[in-house]
């Protein structure tokens, strides 16, 4: 038997999970942050609005919100609840590493 | 042009008629002539405010040399420059000034009504849902009573919160506050959008009575169990809800091709207020979707800010106004209190005093900022409206006389 140490990464978060840093994130860290959240089964639809999250962030400068999503992912905010029972624009943004999406001031 | 005759459309066309030559016209478009004090709906279902009070012609409010127009927009041809009003008529614009506010949307949420036809559900954020609400509470002797906010952004989002304030006073006023339950639900994780407001607010909350249900998001307001049910299918029960609906914007934003996002509010620059889907297309209020609050207070600072590069962009200049985010209003708390905060897109509320360090005291109640909040009516018509900056108040926020986090003793 041989041994492998793959490389541990730090991720920098905020005091309320959230990636500081959207670009250090990989698809490969979403089942751990997705465990982190108490979500051990991932399917197409998380993904889905995973994927959705990401993009929205980038070309919008802030992930969309509950109300959003339920209009533009293809996802109904009832079904979102499903997916992510904790709060989904909040859950699915930190397991998308996007910061908090900033619904309202 | 400029559609929309509230708040942020007066300011703009009166502080643009100043500044620009008497050669270029200014139109303002809007589909009624009525001019409503917002502020002051919230004071209409206690009786402290009389309705037909609140409103005046939106065509008196603008000084000469700029037209009003009693029209309908159909929709916005951005990339032609064209508005489309019902009716078939057209227009053409150099510059166009998105002024067209919010509405409210109670249709995005199942079983929400309140247009006074349900006896048990009610909204203060219309004249007639204000009016129809203080006949409700004037003979409500017993229960609970539900405040609910659906969705963020809302028009000034302290608002509900100074309505609980008020029913607990008025409750108590008529010595029936032991009989009435006051609950307030949010989709917020607190009080309020910013830490150290929300903590302030929430420790009000709680010395008043009113107890706090945060992060719900209501899926359906069922008027017949009394209850409000959330997506991930909690239950708030109740004998009176006084909802505040989703907010979107002007209902011809969404019929015109690449102007709004999927709730009909602009997407706007947050510093230049230029909108991002056309150059000659600005936006003022709550119209825009920006990261601020929906107020009379942001419109009012972003009234010199928008004005100044419109004149910039019809110059062929470049458009340095920055507008930082400042906002501040005064939450109405009762007993003839008031808090009063002040902030940016940098800097939360916080304790201290404004404008400066002898000034109303900030995130504290007091009788002063009442008054302020009083005066603020006549200041709305007279300085306001106009597009007169207020002495002493400008448009960037000011950082002396505010306590940081390390400073904060009490």
């Amino acid at each position: 038997m041989s041994v492998v140490s793959l490389p541990v990464i730090d991720l920098a978060l905020n005091e309320e999970g959230f990636f500081l840093h959207p670009e250090d994130w990989r698809e490969d860290m979403v089942p751990a942050l997705a465990a982190r959240e108490g979500i051990d089964q991932l399917t197409d639809r998380h993904w889905q609005v995973i994927n959705f999250m990401r993009s929205e962030y980038f070309a919008k400068g802030t992930g969309p919100t509950v109300r959003v999503l339920g209009k533009t992912s293809g996802v109904s905010i009832k079904e979102l609840y499903q997916l992510f029972p904790k709060g989904p624009a909040k859950v699915a943004a930190r397991i998308a590493g996007i910061p908090k999406p900033r619904g309202c001031i | 042009m400029i559609l929309g005759g509230g708040t942020g459309g007066t300011i703009t066309a009166n502080r643009l008629r100043r500044t620009l030559p008497e050669s270029m016209d200014i139109t303002v478009v809007d589909s009624n002539n009525h001019h409503i004090y917002q502020p002051g709906l919230l004071f209409v279902p206690f009786g402290l405010a009389e309705p037909d009070h609140l409103i005046r012609p939106r065509d008196r409010q603008l000084h000469h040399g700029i037209e009003y127009m009693d029209a309908v927009v159909e929709s916005v041809d951005i990339a032609g420059s064209r508005v489309h009003f019902s009716g078939g008529r057209t227009a053409e614009y150099d510059v166009l000034v998105i002024a067209t506010g919010a509405v409210l949307m109670p249709e995005e949420t199942e079983g929400l009504d309140v247009s006074g036809a349900r006896p048990n559900m009610f909204t203060f954020y219309s004249l007639d849902g204000a009016r129809a609400l203080r006949d409700a509470l004037a003979t409500f002797t017993a229960g609970r009573i539900v405040v609910n906010v659906v969705d963020m952004p809302i028009k000034c989002p302290v608002a509900p919160l100074e309505f609980c304030f008020l029913a607990d006073w008025f409750f108590r006023e008529r010595g029936i506050r032991d009989a009435v339950a006051l609950t307030y639900v949010t989709p917020l994780d607190g009080a309020f959008t910013k830490p150290v407001a929300s903590q302030r607010l929430g420790e009000l909350l709680a010395a008043k009575g009113i107890e706090v249900v945060t992060e719900f998001n209501t899926g359906t307001v069922d008027g017949d169990a009394g209850r409000l049910v959330s997506y991930d299918d909690r239950e708030v029960p109740f004998d009176l809800a006084v909802v505040v609906p989703l907010h979107g914007g002007a209902a011809y934003v969404g019929r015109s091709d690449g102007l709004g996002d999927e709730l009909h509010f602009i997407p706007t620059d947050m510093q230049t207020l230029q909108s991002t889907v056309a150059p000659n297309v600005f936006v003022i209020g709550d119209a825009a979707g920006l990261p601020v609050s929906k107020a009379g207070s942001v419109t009012h600072f972003e009234g010199e800010v928008v004005t100044e590069n419109i004149r910039r962009f019809l110059a062929g200049e470049r458009l340095d106004a920055s507008y930082d985010g400042h906002a501040n209003c005064f939450i109405e708390t009762g007993f003839g209190k008031a808090v009063l905060i002040d902030f940016n897109y940098d800097t939360e509320p916080l304790p201290g005093h404004y404008p400066g360090p002898v000034g109303l005291p900030l995130l504290r109640e007091s009788h002063l900022n009442h008054l302020g909040k009083l005066m603020f009516e006549w200041f709305y018509w007279h300085a306001l409206l106009p597009g007169h900056s207020i002495p002493g108040i400008s448009s960037e926020m000011p950082a002396a006389g505010k306590h940081h986090a390390t400073s904060v003793t009490g």
